[in-house]
């Protein structure tokens, strides 16, 4: 039997859904649900690309994904499942062009200001770390080793694992329809298995966010927008250690995972649509842009390619706060394609503001009502 | 008795019977979080071997009917193709 009465439900079982969830267990939060429409993850988490970096351009997201990534390495042990571990295997941003040197040579001073290892390398050692790398027009890398890549499917199933454990009631293929409102304020939810009374509710449904904000009158700005990612047979492990990024190649990135096969994308995005079909084009311009930055994966075969959606705001900067019109009403989406690194910052911050009304990460950043004011941010880098 | 952790379901990711059993045995039924952790279908074949396998141990351990299970997607390319294939023309040596 599903409960009837919570004091936090939580809208998406994603991984903001279930790290907030895990944040609030820890502050003594006892009586939480969530609820997802599909299975856990489904929505946009089991479709990422599984990287996880602090290489930014500016302060808050510098900051949030230093601190996610500080929990990131500690989560496995903490949550008492040891084979979810961060792979810190770094971040090699590939450079090809004066005008990308600076930028990133600027970025790296703002990453070391507040505590990141980023700095600018050569070409020969861009290839150290990266044997089978075409490095005859690079002329430099930014590069991080603290940076990384997570399995998110064990992530999710360690968090879903450890929340069950702890008594918080995890109710797959649960839609949510609408959050009643009364007074001006939260009383609960309207669910596909009935309704539910909430004192709180978070709408972490990230790409979905914004039907149920539009039924509550309540707009801000998320559209779901067609990513693709691919992945390869496995093939001898430790070549291709790190993220490798390159925007001279379609926004490519590419890394090998814990089994030895690719995974990576290129930017080519469409939408706004719901629709997840996986297109040729993408397909050969993945083949094309990787083969180009390492020429020998022409011999490697792509076993799989899938769709997913980035829920994209006009800055590419997640929507992270309280909704002023309904009280109780809290929002962590739109996160813009970096949901899954963002994730233990995001769910911290939250954590925080639900408890004790603010906090120390600097989640004004991502206020849901700078779009409004047109207090668009630097658009983030949108990349793995 | 048959040692289950000898047997294998999935032959591309290499998981055996006594995995699936396991996960089942911890109250994870749902194929498609069972494809996340051990990989089942995800592999070259795109699951044609271990599915259907697959979907047979849960049925019977869980007495669910067998055409309940939704099958999970398989992805394109059905068959894995070179990068190399792919880029095609401009890549000839």
């Amino acid at each position: 039997m599903m409960k009837n009465k919570v004091d936090v439900a939580i809208i998406g079982g994603g991984i903001i859904g279930l790290y907030t969830a895990y944040e609030l267990h820890k502050r003594g939060v006892d009586n939480i649900a969530i609820y997802e429409k599909n299975y856990l993850g489904s929505g946009s988490t089991f479709r990422c690309g599984t990287g996880i970096r602090q290489q930014f351009g500016d302060e808050a997201n510098i900051r949030m994904m230093k601190r996610a990534v500080e929990k990131w390495t500690g989560l496995g042990e903490e949550i008492n499942f040891p084979k979810f571990k961060m792979a810190q295997t770094g971040y090699l941003f590939l450079l090809y062009d004066e005008d990308e040197m600076s930028r990133f040579k600027k970025n790296v001073e703002l990453q070391n200001s507040l505590g990141v290892p980023s700095r600018i390398i050569s070409p020969e050692e861009a290839q150290e770390i990266v044997p089978t790398l075409d490095t005859s027009e690079v002329i430099g890398a930014s590069w991080n080793p603290t940076d990384g890549k997570a399995n998110p499917f064990l992530a999710v199933h360690g968090l879903a694992r450890y929340l069950r454990e702890n008594g918080v009631e995890i109710n797959e293929y649960t839609e949510v329809r609408d959050v009643i409102v009364k007074g001006g304020a939260v009383d609960g939810i309207k669910t596909s298995r009935g309704e539910v009374k909430a004192e709180i509710v978070l709408n972490a449904a990230n790409a979905w966010a914004k039907i149920i904000n539009e039924k509550l009158g309540v707009n801000f700005p998320i559209e779901p927008y067609k990513h693709q990612g691919i992945v390869s047979e496995p093939f001898k492990k430790g070549e291709i250690k790190p993220m490798v990024i390159s925007f001279r190649h379609g926004g490519a990135y590419l890394t090998q995972k814990a089994n030895g096969g690719i995974i990576g994308g290129i930017a080519l995005k469409y939408g706004p649509t719901w629709d997840l079909t996986p297109t040729y084009d993408f397909l050969r311009e993945v083949a094309k842009n990787f083969t180009r930055i390492i020429p020998a994966l022409k011999y490697i075969t792509i076993i799989r390619q899938w769709a997913g959606y980035y829920a994209e705001t006009p800055d590419h900067n997640a929507v992270i706060g309280k909704v002023k019109e309904i009280d109780g009403y809290y929002i962590s989406a739109g996160f813009s394609g970096h949901g899954f690194m963002l994730a233990p910052a995001a769910a911290e911050g939250m954590a925080d503001l639900i408890t004790k009304g603010s906090t120390s990460l600097p989640l004004d950043f991502y206020d849901p009502y700078r779009f409004e004011r047109g207090e668009l941010r630097e658009q983030a880098v949108q990349m793995g | 008795m048959t040692d289950k952790s000898k047997i294998i379901i999935c032959r591309c990711n290499e998981v055996t019977q006594k995995e699936i059993e396991d996960l089942i045995d911890q109250g994870i039924t749902d194929i498609e979080m069972i494809k996340r952790i051990t990989h089942i279908g995800m592999g070259p074949c795109q699951g044609r071997t271990c599915i259907p396998l697959v979907a047979g141990i849960i049925a019977r351990k869980t007495g669910m009917r067998i055409e309940d299970i939704v099958i999970p997607a398989t992805r394109i390319p059905v068959r894995p193709v070179a990068m190399g294939v792919l880029v095609g023309g401009d890549d000839e040596e």
